[in-house]
């Protein structure tokens, strides 16, 4: 059965981390399931954990009234799930939902901020990968609100 | 009594006479997009190539261009979105209206010299539409090709074009379909994200990888890079401009993109060629 640390090598926010930084990692690990519509976590709730997607797929949803659950957008396995616990306050600003069986990597965030406090380099390391996260979140983002589907050229 | 010079009645039409095609079959896709199928009034078929384009003339009205989107073996089809006085007229057409067909006009998807390749239809939008006779061609063909992707977005679920067909082509065995929309609410289980993310869950070789992009200008621009990204040279990506194409013969010049006409030299265009002029606002 593979390790945490041997599935970590596989993804692509852990590239390039070398084996003394993973072994790291992975001890704020532990892999976790959720089934089918199970909530992952809500908008409020405390942001204890982020997780790695090892199979099945999430959605980001935010709940708006008169509308209900709207997804902001579904994420796979070999994708990353939650930067909340990285900033204070430490809490989730939208809804997770499995959208099928959902074989995970949980990490305790608590755990994992205080080894980067302790290991500046590794705080480094995983923050700039965060980051890089981040930005292609917010160019994919950015694309979806140009609307480029809802103009045509008008004969 | 003074004589005029007068037409030849016994001369063909020429190339900007529009012929006449009856309208044998009509279906709703989407909220604002009808697809239309059509027969020559004159029993003489037009000979199709995937990736090209008509002007379709709604009598009275006016002539718009518009991409070939059923098999090309078959009869002329159309899908259309209705967004002006000439479209929404088109799209209203019923099954025995006639309608004006000029064309085909422009060159084609390059589905011959793509065999032996892997192949990745990305669409977004309407622009599913001029890829569907690449799709059916290479799907006609397919021991002679490698991997094959087509990758879908779409504004919401309901904007889905040929929504049956894609369920029918995702339980193919030798096909990966993947589909995305930008929005979606509840009764939606697929993905949410823009298709240029999709492109990286695709399986293909890249440096053997043909690539047939299709959709709005800033979709395409996004899907080439994450082709490049991926790996697929600049060579080896296709996309298919729209600009405002008139005569379809080269003469007009409204089409103009940078020192092409798009209905001479285009509609589909080499990304490494293109790459510049797409940069260039004023195009």
């Amino acid at each position: 059965m593979d390790t945490i640390e041997t599935v970590l090598r596989d993804v692509p926010l852990f590239g390039g981390l070398g084996s003394a930084e993973l072994e790291t990692v992975a001890g704020c690990g532990s892999n976790v399931r959720f089934r089918s519509d199970e909530m992952l976590f809500r908008d409020g709730d405390e942001a204890e954990t982020f997780y790695v997607i090892r199979q099945g797929a999430i959605a980001l949803e935010m709940f708006v009234p008169s509308r209900g659950p709207v997804t902001i957008e579904t994420l796979e396995a070999g994708e990353v799930i939650g930067w909340s616990w990285l900033f204070p306050p430490y809490r989730w600003h939208f809804d997770a939902r499995a959208l099928s069986l959902v074989r995970a990597t949980g990490f305790d965030g608590a755990c994992l901020r205080g080894k980067c406090e302790a290991d500046p380099k590794l705080g480094y390391e995983l923050m700039s990968r965060f980051a890089q996260v981040a930005i292609e979140r917010l160019q994919w983002t950015r694309l979806r609100l140009l609307d480029v589907y809802g103009y045509a050229r008008v004969d | 009594m003074a004589t005029h010079a007068s037409t030849d009645l016994r001369e063909p039409p020429g190339p900007m006479a529009p012929e006449p095609f009856r309208v044998s079959r009509r279906r709703r896709e989407t909220r604002d997009t009808w697809t239309l199928e059509f027969e020559p009034v004159t029993g003489v078929p037009l000979e199709l190539a995937p990736g090209q384009f008509t002007m379709l003339y709604a009598f009275g009205i006016g002539e718009v261009p518009i991409s070939i989107s059923g098999d090309t073996e078959g009869p002329l089809v159309h899908t259309v979105r209705a967004v002006g006085a000439v479209s929404q007229a088109i799209c209203a057409s019923r099954p025995g209206s006639v309608l004006g067909v000029r064309g085909p006009f422009g060159n084609s998807w390059p589905v011959e010299d793509a065999r032996g390749s892997d192949v990745v239809v990305v669409a977004g939008g309407i622009g599913l539409a001029p890829l569907r006779p690449a799709l059916y061609e290479v799907l006609r063909r397919r021991g002679e090709y490698g991997e094959v992707a087509l990758l879908y977005g779409s504004r919401t679920p309901d904007d889905l074009l040929y929504r049956r067909e894609l369920e029918r082509l995702r339980g193919r065995f030798d096909l990966h379909v993947d589909v995305t929309v930008d929005s979606a609410e509840g009764g939606w289980h697929g993905k949410v994200g823009v298709v240029p993310k999709i492109i990286g869950g695709a399986r293909f070789e890249p440096d053997s990888t043909v690539a047939l992009v299709c959709g709005p200008e800033i979709m395409m621009h996004f899907a080439a890079q994450a082709l490049l990204e991926r790996g697929v040279p600049g060579e080896r990506i296709f996309l298919s401009m729209e600009r405002d194409m008139r005569c379809g013969l080269g003469h007009c010049g409204h089409c103009q993109l940078g020192p092409t006409l798009i209905c001479r030299d285009g509609p589909v265009y080499r990304y490494d060629e293109l790459r510049e002029l797409m940069a260039v606002r004023e195009l």
